[in-house]
């Protein structure tokens, strides 16, 4: 285990994923058709459809071990509920041994106990860490304690061209209830799919709120290094179709306060459709142009390839 | 020492605290919104950043947004079981405390904020100044530095910013007066615990909101 003390420079990054005959993300406005910019016809993923899968890759990955527990979960492996009595035996002896002692010896209107609690779920748990959370305090009407800012801050995703939302009508043999059977022998349902796209979501981490508030260090950055490049191979669903990170460019800034505006790296990173490619229908049918020359030497820009899989 | 900041980014939701589980944005970035923002570049305890213009650049446009969210917050006595070694903390289950919430929010923005600071003398150390604090700010924002990413209202919406270039005036998007109703202006921290909201009638001349003459109420 490496040394866990904050992350020490300012971090922008920007993801290229892809989907493949599937839904990415689906709006339940209309009727979970593909999200889609009205306005310009570019696709959307939202910021937390990114970072539940984030969150899922953790959990699968570390297990719910500490210090990579996961505050918000989805429900879906049973035997981590088996895993809690271990887990809380790991608690104890985790971290500030004599902070239940201490919670215990506090008295109940003192903020200092919100505080203390806001570091032990900084301590414990990988998202909270990473991207904030709100607690309720027990400091009465006290706002300021009960917000924990993370340092990851994603902004949304959109397709670099107007995607092209399909409808698919399928069918299926088999009837749900009995009355329907009585009178058909099989059902219609519908799935929305597009075709291709390639989206962008540009997203960035302040070491400030790392060293200030939650402890956010290089092993965590690591770990969301890793769980982006993977956030899709433990995704697949029947709606998905194939998704995935193509690209992860990551600005390292020299300092905590950063080198230049993020706007200005995001522009250095150029992603346009192949002149003689009318229909992008794959990843290849893109270029991607690094425009080092308006990169500051200080900020160095790296494109993160994943060498688990 | 008056401070101009251009900012800008492709949504916005500065939401209207009578509207906020289904949130909907006001018309334009509030006093407070442009604070926050000059607050992630740089602050200071002793430095209290003052709001006098916003000028609107953009023409006002919305669009909708619906989310799963969670319906919970963390409940910290259930933290506090679990640091005694009891329990699980109350993790929150995304399946099972959902909700899905919709937000009217702002589109394509674009503003140029007018502010200056005002110094808390008592916060301050023997080598603290304006003229300082002035330095480090221009030299923040010029650098596009900042302590925090700033946003637009909510944390997903990012915003871009650079020092307001060029000796023009920024020009408002339309040439008109409109009366935008009664808006927050800021909340009053001067009681920790009791943070109080205070309103302002708000108006857009020319697309500029000048708050320097604003009657705030509480």
């Amino acid at each position: 285990m490496t040394e866990r003390t904050p992350i020490e420079n300012r971090y922008d990054f920007t993801i290229l994923f892809d989907v493949e005959n599937g839904n990415p993300n689906g709006d339940p406005d209309s009727g979970n058709m593909p999200r889609v910019d009205i306005e310009t016809g570019n696709g959307l993923v939202t910021d937390v459809c990114i970072k539940r899968k984030i969150r899922d890759y953790v959990q699968l990955a570390m297990d719910e071990r500490f210090p990579w527990r996961i505050y918000i979960q989805n429900r879906r492996t049973l035997n981590r509920l088996d895993a809690e009595a271990l887990e809380t035996e790991g608690i104890k002896s985790v971290g500030n041994k004599d902070l239940a002692k201490e919670i215990k010896a506090m008295k109940k209107n003192d903020p200092e106990l919100d505080r203390r609690l806001r570091d032990y779920m900084c301590e414990n748990f990988f998202d909270i860490r990473t991207f904030g959370a709100v607690m309720t305090t027990f400091v009465k009407g006290n706002l300021a304690c009960g917000q924990v800012r993370g340092p990851v801050q994603l902004g949304f995703a959109r397709s670099i061209d107007p995607i092209d939302v399909q409808e698919i009508s399928i069918t299926r043999i088999a009837v749900t209830t009995e009355a329907d059977a009585a009178e058909k022998n099989n059902t219609m349902g519908n799935k929305f799919i597009v075709p291709y796209g390639l989206y962008r979501m540009n997203g960035y981490v302040s070491a400030k709120l790392a060293q200030n508030v939650t402890g956010f260090c290089n092993e965590d950055l690591e770990m969301l290094w890793r769980a982006i490049l993977n956030m899709f191979e433990f995704d697949r669903s029947a709606a998905r179709g194939n998704m995935a990170v193509r690209k992860l460019y990551v600005f390292k800034h020299g300092s905590a306060l950063g080198d230049a505006p993020s706007w200005k790296l995001f522009d250095a990173i150029d992603v346009r459709r192949r002149d003689d490619v009318a229909v992008a229908r794959s990843f290849g049918d893109y270029d991607i142009k690094v425009d080092e020359s308006v990169i500051p030497s200080s900020v160095t820009v790296d494109e993160l390839v994943d060498h688990e899989l | 020492m008056p401070i101009r900041l251009e900012v800008w980014g492709d949504y916005a939701l500065f939401t209207r605290p009578e509207m906020k589980t289904e949130r909907v944005t006001y018309d334009v970035m509030t006093p407070s919104a442009a604070r926050g923002i000059l607050e992630a570049i740089f602050w200071h305890p002793g430095l209290h950043w003052r709001v006098d213009r916003i000028h609107v650049l953009n023409p006002i446009r919305f669009d909708n947004i619906r989310r799963n969210e969670v319906d919970s917050i963390i409940s910290t006595s259930k933290i506090r079981s679990m640091a005694e070694g009891r329990g699980d903390g109350g993790a929150i289950y995304a399946s099972e405390s959902i909700q899905q919430r919709s937000s009217t929010v702002l589109r394509d923005v674009r503003y140029v904020i007018d502010a200056h600071f005002e110094l808390e003398r008592g916060k301050l150390s023997p080598n603290d100044s304006a003229a300082k604090f002035q330095s480090i700010f221009m030299r923040r924002a010029a650098k596009g530095q900042c302590f925090h990413h700033p946003y637009f209202g909510t944390r997903e919406f990012p915003v871009d910013f650079r020092l307001w270039a060029g000796s023009d005036e920024p020009v408002g998007f339309e040439r008109r007066h409109r009366d935008l109703g009664y808006m927050l202006y800021d909340f009053d921290y001067r009681d920790p615990f009791h943070p109080k909201p205070l309103f302002f009638r708000a108006a857009l001349d020319d697309g500029v909101m000048d708050v320097t003459s604003a009657e705030v109420r509480s």
